[in-house]
């Protein structure tokens, strides 16, 4: 769905697998469902979160906000800086 | 699996405001206060406030550790004293922005008499309110919060008192800008706290937050995740609802919003008053005329103003 020739923003997400407590905020609240949680362990022995579909991801930094831990941001993906418009 | 923490650390955009050297922090996997400063920092960060200008104060406890892990000028208090060092700090410097950020045990419990005689007087402070209903570095004593019939490590056949309503209390009290959250909410919190850090009063937010480790284990409701969707699904959103029926019972519905937002003189302004009718136009606070303070006042109020406008512009730019 796009509103007139505006195309969606799109994202990337970055990690700290370190920090991570597995809390799972990130992966259970992400609106478009970019995120899952991996089975690999970090250092603490929690299971960090890694994005599954990176592609989905819209830039609204929910995550980001939400992470308690402050291990996530995201960037706006500099291929559709600005929104690029549709042609 | 392995992260650069230096990248990390210098690209992430909280590093501006925390103090990225200290983390990871103490608290538990699922615990809500993280989202809370994290909203927070936002919040600063958009209100266009001077950061040299602002002092958190933070009392003993889980959400006490605030305090340490936020880049502004900050002090750690003594147990339920946040508010009397707050109220020190803002009477010493008017010009400061004070904010108050610990948990209900301390405000409440320990500090419960600072907590409404600050806001009777209308002091100009920010207070943040972390309420998980339960003493969460101490061992998952009852709080004055926890709700009746919860099982807290004092009372483990459920407790029989009955709990305080904070928006409530604190209405009654005199504050003039009311609002309680969920640490779900986390947006509304950043909006709420901006709000806040603008009024010119006592404001009073009550951020509700899952503790996983005590309370929740011991009322076997499952972990953050679980709490988290609780509050997404019985939270009932009502902006100026009236207070008296902002209470929370066991698992209940939480009423959420924006309660009060009103204006009345805080305690210097009433301090001038009282003072400009004994002594005349000469009286002087800290070295300054009443009309020379409302210069310097307009003037920061613009200056906030403009560093907010160009944050804003700022963003609005990038949505383009």
């Amino acid at each position: 769905m796009f509103f007139n020739n505006l195309k969606q923003l799109h994202g990337k997400v970055y990690i700290n697998e370190t920090w991570c407590k597995g809390c799972g905020f990130c992966v259970q609240f992400c609106p478009t469902n970019v995120l899952d949680i991996s089975s690999d362990y970090n250092a603490k022995g929690y299971h960090p979160p890694y994005a599954k579909n990176p592609e989905k991801c819209h830039d609204c930094q929910y995550c980001q906000i939400i992470c308690p831990e402050f291990s996530i941001f995201v960037t706006r993906d500099d291929e559709n800086e600005r929104g690029v418009t549709e042609k | 699996m392995t992260t650069d923490i230096g990248k990390f650390k210098h690209d992430s955009p909280m590093s501006g405001t925390l103090r990225m050297e200290r983390m990871p922090h103490i608290w538990c996997p699922g615990c809500g206060i993280g989202s809370e400063v994290n909203a927070f920092a936002e919040a600063i960060k958009r209100s266009g406030i001077d950061p040299k200008k602002l002092v958190v104060v933070s009392g003993i406890g889980c959400t006490g550790r605030v305090a340490g892990y936020v880049d502004f000028d900050s002090i750690h208090t003594t147990h339920g004293r946040a508010i009397p060092v707050a109220t020190g700090i803002k009477l010493a410097n008017p010009e400061l922005t004070v904010v108050v950020f610990s948990g209900e045990g301390d405000l409440t419990g320990i500090g419960g008499n600072h907590l409404i005689h600050a806001a009777r007087r209308n002091m100009d402070l920010v207070v943040i309110c972390n309420n998980n209903f339960t003493y969460g570095m101490t061992g998952g004593q009852v709080t004055p919060t926890t709700p009746h019939s919860a099982i807290a490590s004092t009372t483990p056949y459920g407790n029989y008192e009955y709990p305080f309503s904070l928006p409530f209390l604190v209405d009654a009290a005199g504050a003039t800008y009311i609002a309680r959250w969920t640490s779900m909410d986390v947006r509304n919190v950043t909006q709420s706290i901006e709000e806040a850090l603008a009024h010119k009063g006592f404001s009073f937010i009550e951020i509700i937050s899952p503790c996983t480790t005590l309370y929740l284990r011991r009322n076997r409701l499952g972990d953050g995740v679980d709490m988290l969707q609780h509050y997404q699904e019985n939270t009932v959103l009502k902006h100026g609802c009236d207070t008296r029926e902002t209470a929370i019972d066991f698992q209940g519905k939480i009423v959420i919003g924006k309660f009060v937002d009103k204006v009345k003189p805080t305690y210097l302004e009433a301090v001038d008053q009282c003072c400009v009718k004994l002594v005349g136009d000469d009286y002087q606070l800290y070295g300054k005329t009443i009309p020379e303070r409302e210069a310097e006042e307009k003037a920061e109020k613009e200056k906030v103003a403009a560093r907010r406008a160009a944050v804003l512009a700022e963003q609005t730019e990038a949505n383009e």
